[in-house]
C-alpha cells in the first residue's frame, strides 16, 4: 500500500483527531460523573474542576437511591424488557419458521403483512393502542407496558432471513427422527439461530429500555415506571436545582447498558443496528 | 415437494409399513392429507402472530384514520363523522405548522451532520490498525446510553451558570448563552445532541461499508494512478459506499423525524414553540390536552412522511444490485 | 528496455516468513510464469513487484532503473487481478479510461463538471476516448464500452480488466491468477488469448497461477515457487523432464510421479522395488536415495534391452486414450502408476501379473535434501542390465 511511506505523522494525525472527537462525545458523560460526585456547595462555585475538593460521591448516590425507588425503576425495566423479548421470541420463532419453511396459502400474503407492518411506526399507534388497553383494564399496569410489542415485525423478518439460510435438509431430517414442527423450532432452529435471536434480543432489550414515549402514556404510579420514565419523573418533582443527586441517578440509569455494551461490544453493535451490519 | 416426502416416509415408518415402499405409490389422498397436516402446523405456529399482528398494528392503524375523521373525544360516548375537518384545523393551525418546519429543520440538521461526521470518523479510524474497537466504542457510547439519563446531563452540561458549555465560554471570553431558553438557538442545540446520539450508529455502519471494500480494488487504483488519498476516496471509497450512505441517510432521517425524548425532557417544546417537534405534538395533543380527532389527525400525517421515507429507501435500495 | 531484475528479496508477515532470498531475471519480452501451490509466496513476489507491497530485504529493478520505494504508478507495470478489481460504479469505457486519466487529466481537469471547462480536458478527453475505443476493438468488447462490470459475463470482465491493463502500453504485464475465476472451456480459450496478447504485444508478462497446464502451456521460462522460495526457473519442457529438485518433480506432471526409494547396491548400480538397474552416479555402496520414474515412462510388457518391473495390478482408471495402471509392486512402500496407452496395451484387469519396462535414462535420482543427483554417465542401453528376482 502506498500509505506506509507517510506512516508516521498519519498516524500521530489519527489519533490526535480520534482523541479529539471522543473527547468530545464522553463530555456529557464526564459531565454527569463529574457532577455527581461533587458538593452543591463546589457544583454552584465559579472555580468547578471536574474532580472535586470534597469527595461527594456517597453521599450524592445514597440520597439518589433515597429519593427516587431508583433500584425499583431498574427492576421494572428489567422485568419489562425480560417479558416484552420471552413473548417476541415465543410468538416470533414459529411464525419466522413457518415462514421460512413451510409451504401453505396465503404464506406470501402473511409475509407481506409482516412488511408492512414492519413500516408503520409505533408512536402513530399509541392513541388505539392507549385506547385498547383502557378497554380492557390493564393501564397503569406492567401488562400496559408490554402489550404492544408481543408481536416484533422486524424479529419475524430477521430471525426468518436467519431460518431460510438453515438447509431445508435439516428440516427433513428432523422429521424423518420423529420431531414435531413445534419441536424442530425450538429444538432445532433456535438453537441453530442463535446467533440472530442473541442479536434480535440485543435490539429488544436497549430498545424497550431507552424508550420513554409509551411509558410516558400507560403507567401513572411511580412503583411501574421503567428507567427513563422514573428518572423524568425524579428530576420533575424532586430535584429541582441538587445537581448531585440527580446525575448519580443519571449514572445509575445509564449505567447497566453501557456495561452490558462494553463487555460484548461486537453483539451490541450488530444488535442495536438492526442486523444491519455484522 | 420434498418436505412433503419426507413426512410421508417418516409416517410409513410410524405404522411399520414398509420403508422402500415406492414414492408413486402414493395415493392422491395421502398427499392431500399431508400437505393439509403441513398447512394445519403452518397456521398453528403463524397464528398468533398473525393474531397479534391484525390486534396490535392493522386495527390500531384503522382506528387512527377513523378517529381522524370523527369529532370523538376520548372518554365520549358518541361521536359523529366530521369528514376532513379535523385535518382542515390540522393545517390551518399556526402552531402545527411550526411543529412541522421544526421538525424539517431539525433533520435538515441532524441528518448531514450525522453523516458527515460519522463517515469522518469511520474513515479516520479505518485508516489506521490500531485501537480500532476502542474509538469505535467511544463513539458509539451515546447510542447505547439511555437518552432521557443523557438528556438530563446535558442539561447539566447547557446550564446557563453552572454549565460547563458557559463557562468555558466565559473562560476563553466568548459570549455566553441560555441554550435550551433561546428561541433562536434551541432547535440546533437539539440538532446537536442529535448528532451526539447518533453519529456512531452512522459510524459502524460506515465501518462495515468500509470493511467490505475488496483491497483488489485500492490495488488497481494504486496501479491506475489513483493512489493519493484524495483519489482513491474519489475513485474507491466513496462510490463503494453508495448503497451504505442511502441507508444511513434514511434510517437517520426516519430517526430525527420520531425525536421525543430530548423535546420532553429539556423544552417541553418550549421556548413558545421554537423546539416544538412532530412526535411531541402529537403526544402533547392526543394524551395532554386529550383532543383526539386532531392528534389522531397529526398521527396520520406523520404516519405518511414516514412511510413515504421508508419506501423511497426500499426503492434507492433496490439499485444496490448495481454494486454486486 | 524493460527486463526485470529480482535481487535477493525478502518478505515477512509478522512471524511468518514468505519470501526467502528470492533472485530471479526476466529478460525483455519474456512471458514468465510464477508457478507453486496457494500459500508459496508467488502472489507476495508478484505484489512486491508492482510496488503494491514493499520487501524487507533485496531490491527490484524494471528496465535497469531501481524502483525501490517507487509508487506502483510510476513503475510503468500494468496488473490483472484474480477478482478483475473492476471499479462497479463505473462503465466499461470508465473503466479503461482511468488509467489515463489518472495520468494525463491534472486534479482540477478530473473534477466532475467543473474540470471540463478547464483548458485542455476536451483535447485530452477525446483522444483518451479514441484510445479506449482501439484498444476495445483489439479485444472485441466494443459493443460493452458503455454497460457496468455487473452486466457483463465472467469472460467480459476479464477482457475489461485486459484492457484497462493494455490502454497505457505498459512495459511489463503483471497478472495474478486471471483465469481462475473462470469456467474450464473459457479458461483454455482466454489461454489461448493472453498467448496470442504477449506475441502482439511483445512486451514483458509476469503471470502468477497454480495450474501447471497453464504454465507450460503459456510460458517460455517457468519459475516453480515453494514456501517461500524458487526452487527452478527453466523452459516448461526442462521443468517437466529435467527437474532441479524432487519437490518440482513431484509439483509438475499428472499423474504424479512415481517416488520410489532406491539403494546403490554395488559401485554403478542401484536396486529399487523389485529391480536393479546400472547408473552411474558417483555414490558410494549403501547410499540411499530416491528414484523418480514419470507414468508415462513405463510401457507394457518386459523388453530385454529395458529396465523392467513387475506386479499385481491393484486398480485401472480408464481414460479414453490411457489407461492408468497402478501396480502393487514388491519393495515399493506406495502402488506404482504407470499411464500406458490403451490401444497397445493388451489386457490390464485387477489382480492380473503384469510385467512393465521403462528407459533407465528417463529415471531421475533425488539424493536425500530433495537436490537432482545426475548420472555421471550415459553409456546407452547396451549397458543396461536388468536383474529379475521375482518372475
Amino acid at each position: 500500500m502506498s500509505t506506509h511511506r507517510f506512516a508516521q505523522p498519519c498516524t500521530i494525525l489519527r489519533h490526535a483527531a480520534l482523541l479529539f472527537t471522543g473527547a468530545l462525545i464522553l463530555i456529557p458523560f464526564a459531565w454527569m460523573l463529574s457532577l455527581s460526585i461533587n458538593p452543591p456547595g463546589e457544583i454552584f462555585r465559579a472555580s468547578f474542576s471536574f474532580w472535586p475538593q470534597h469527595f461527594y460521591g456517597i453521599e450524592n448516590y445514597t440520597q439518589a437511591i433515597a429519593k427516587a425507588p431508583l433500584l425499583r425503576f431498574m427492576l421494572n425495566g428489567v422485568i419489562v424488557c425480560t417479558a416484552i423479548l420471552a413473548l417476541q421470541i415465543a410468538v416470533c420463532a414459529p411464525a419466522a419458521y413457518a415462514l421460512a419453511k413451510l409451504h401453505f396459502p396465503a404464506r406470501d400474503l402473511l409475509f407481506a403483512l409482516v412488511l408492512i407492518a414492519l413500516l408503520l411506526p409505533h408512536e402513530v399507534l399509541s392513541l388505539p393502542l392507549f385506547i385498547l388497553g383502557y378497554k380492557l383494564g390493564i393501564l397503569n399496569t406492567y401488562a400496559a407496558l408490554i402489550f404492544p410489542y408481543v408481536v416484533s415485525p422486524f424479529g419475524i423478518f430477521l430471525i426468518r432471513q436467519f431460518f431460510k439460510t438453515i438447509p431445508d435438509d435439516v428440516v427433513h431430517a428432523a422429521r424423518l427422527d420423529g420431531l414435531s414442527e413445534l419441536a424442530i423450532v425450538w429444538k432445532i432452529m433456535v438453537p441453530m439461530a442463535l446467533p440472530a435471536i442473541i442479536a434480535f434480543g440485543i435490539f429488544s432489550v436497549v430498545g424497550h429500555w431507552n424508550s420513554l414515549f409509551w411509558p410516558l402514556i400507560a403507567v401513572r404510579d411511580q412503583s411501574l415506571m421503567p428507567p427513563p420514565l422514573g428518572i423524568m419523573a425524579f428530576r420533575n418533582e424532586e430535584a429541582g436545582n441538587d445537581y448531585g443527586p440527580l446525575m448519580a441517578a443519571a449514572t445509575i440509569v445509564v449505567l447497566p447498558l453501557i456495561i452490558a455494551f462494553l463487555a460484548a461490544q461486537r453483539w451490541f453493535v450488530e444488535g442495536t443496528t438492526g442486523g444491519a451490519i455484522k | 415437494m420434498g418436505s412433503v416426502m419426507s413426512i410421508a416416509t417418516k409416517r410409513f415408518r410410524a405404522n411399520h409399513r414398509p420403508v422402500q415402499r415406492d414414492a408413486h405409490a402414493l395415493s392422491t389422498s395421502d398427499l392431500r392429507r399431508h400437505r393439509l397436516s403441513e398447512i394445519g402446523a403452518a397456521w398453528l405456529l403463524a397464528g398468533p402472530t398473525l393474531f397479534f399482528l391484525i390486534v396490535l398494528f392493522f386495527l390500531p392503524v384503522l382506528g387512527v384514520f377513523v378517529i381522524a375523521l370523527t369529532d370523538w373525544q376520548f372518554g365520549a360516548s358518541t361521536l359523529s363523522f366530521v369528514g376532513l375537518a379535523n385535518f382542515e384545523e390540522v393545517f390551518s393551525d399556526e402552531g402545527f405548522r411550526i411543529s412541522l418546519v421544526n421538525t424539517v429543520l431539525y433533520v435538515a440538521i441532524v441528518v448531514p451532520g450525522t453523516i458527515l461526521l460519522g463517515l469522518g470518523i469511520a474513515l479516520l479510524i479505518e485508516s489506521g490498525k490500531s485501537f480500532r474497537a476502542f474509538y469505535r466504542a467511544i463513539h458509539f457510547l451515546p447510542y447505547m446510553a439511555t437518552l432521557t439519563a443523557m438528556a438530563i446531563a446535558w442539561e447539566a452540561l447547557l446550564h446557563p451558570t453552572i454549565g460547563l458549555v458557559n463557562q468555558t465560554l466565559a473562560a476563553i471570553g466568548l459570549p455566553t448563552a441560555n441554550w435550551l431558553r433561546d428561541e433562536s438557538r434551541v432547535l440546533p442545540v437539539l440538532g446537536v445532541i442529535g448528532i451526539w446520539q447518533n453519529l456512531g450508529f452512522a459510524m459502524v455502519l460506515f465501518l462495515a461499508g468500509l470493511k467490505s471494500i475488496p483491497q483488489d480494488l485500492y490495488d488497481a487504483a494504486d496501479i491506475d494512478g489513483a493512489d493519493l488519498w484524495v483519489d482513491r476516496l474519489w475513485t474507491v471509497t466513496l462510490p463503494m459506499l453508495g448503497p451504505v450512505f442511502m441507508f444511513v441517510f434514511i434510517v437517520v432521517a426516519l430517526k430525527a423525524f420520531e425525536t421525543f425524548d430530548t423535546v420532553q425532557v429539556l423544552t417541553q417544546g418550549g421556548p413558545g414553540h421554537a423546539s416544538e417537534m412532530l412526535l411531541f405534538t402529537l403526544y402533547r395533543e392526543s394524551f395532554q390536552y386529550l383532543r383526539t380527532g386532531y392528534g389522531a389527525a397529526v398521527a396520520v400525517v406523520f404516519l405518511f412522511i414516514l412511510v413515504t421515507l421508508t419506501l423511497v429507501q426500499a426503492r434507492v435500495m433496490d439499485r444496490k444490485v448495481h454494486y454486486q | 528496455m524493460s527486463g526485470i531484475v529480482l535481487g535477493n528479496i525478502r518478505k515477512s508477515f509478522g512471524p511468518t516468513t514468505v519470501l526467502h532470498d528470492v533472485s530471479l531475471s526476466i529478460a525483455d519480452g519474456e512471458f514468465l510464469t510464477l508457478l507453486g501451490p496457494s500459500g508459496c509466496g508467488k502472489s507476495t513476489l508478484l505484489r512486491i513487484l508492482a510496488g503494491l507491497e514493499l520487501q524487507d530485504a533485496g531490491s527490484v529493478s524494471i528496465g535497469d532503473r531501481v524502483v525501490d520505494g517507487v509508487r506502483p504508478k510510476r513503475r510503468d507495470v500494468a496488473m490483472v487481478f484474480q477478482s478483475y478489481a473492476l471499479y462497479p460504479h463505473m462503465t466499461v469505457a470508465g473503466n479503461i479510461a482511468l488509467p489515463l486519466r489518472m495520468r494525463r487529466l491534472n486534479a482540477w481537469q478530473r473534477l466532475p463538471l467543473l474540470g471540463r471547462l478547464l483548458p485542455g480536458t476536451r483535447t485530452t478527453t477525446l483522444e483518451i476516448t479514441a484510445e479506449v475505443a482501439r484498444t476495445a476493438e483489439a479485444l472485441s468488447i466494443d459493443h460493452l464500452l458503455t454497460r457496468k462490470p455487473s452486466q457483463l459475463s465472467g469472460g467480459q470482465r476479464q477482457r475489461v480488466a485486459v484492457g484497462r491493463a493494455m490502454v497505457r502500453h505498459p512495459a511489463v504485464f503483471l497478472m495474478d491468477e486471471p483465469l481462475s475465476n473462470l469456467d474450464a472451456k473459457l479458461r483454455v480459450q482466454m489461454r489461448a488469448e493472453i498467448k496470442e496478447l504477449h506475441q502482439r504485444l511483445g512486451v514483458t508478462f509476469v503471470y502468477v497461477t497454480h495450474d501447471q497446464a497453464e504454465a507450460m502451456t503459456l510460458s517460455d521460462r517457468v519459475a516453480v515457487m515453494l514456501n517461500g522460495e524458487l526452487l527452478q526457473v527453466a523452459p516448461p519442457q526442462d521443468i517437466y523432464a529435467d527437474p532441479e529438485d524432487r519437490r518440482v518433480a513431484e509439483f509438475i506432471g499428472s499423474p504424479k510421479i512415481n517416488m520410489l526409494d532406491g539403494l546403490v547396491s554395488a559401485p554403478g548400480s542401484v536396486s529399487f522395488a523389485d529391480t536393479t538397474i546400472v547408473a552411474d552416479i558417483g555414490l558410494s555402496p549403501g547410499a540411499h536415495l530416491k528414484l523418480g520414474i514419470r507414468p508415462e515412462a513405463f510401457r507394457f510388457g518386459a523388453h530385454s534391452e529395458r529396465g523392467a518391473i513387475s506386479g499385481t495390478v491393484r486398480l485401472v482408471e480408464h481414460m479414453g486414450s490411457d489407461l492408468y495402471v497402478h501396480l502393487d509392486v514388491a519393495g515399493a512402500k506406495q502402488p506404482i502408476v504407470a499411464r500406458l496407452s490403451a490401444e497397445r496395451t493388451a489386457s490390464a484387469s485387477v489382480g492380473q501379473r503384469l510385467n512393465l519396462s521403462f528407459e533407465p535414462e528417463r529415471v531421475l535420482y533425488f539424493g536425500s535434501d530433495g537436490r537432482r543427483i545426475r548420472a555421471l554417465d550415459f553409456a546407452g542401453k547396451a549397458a543396461v542390465t536388468s536383474i529379475r528376482e521375482s518372475a
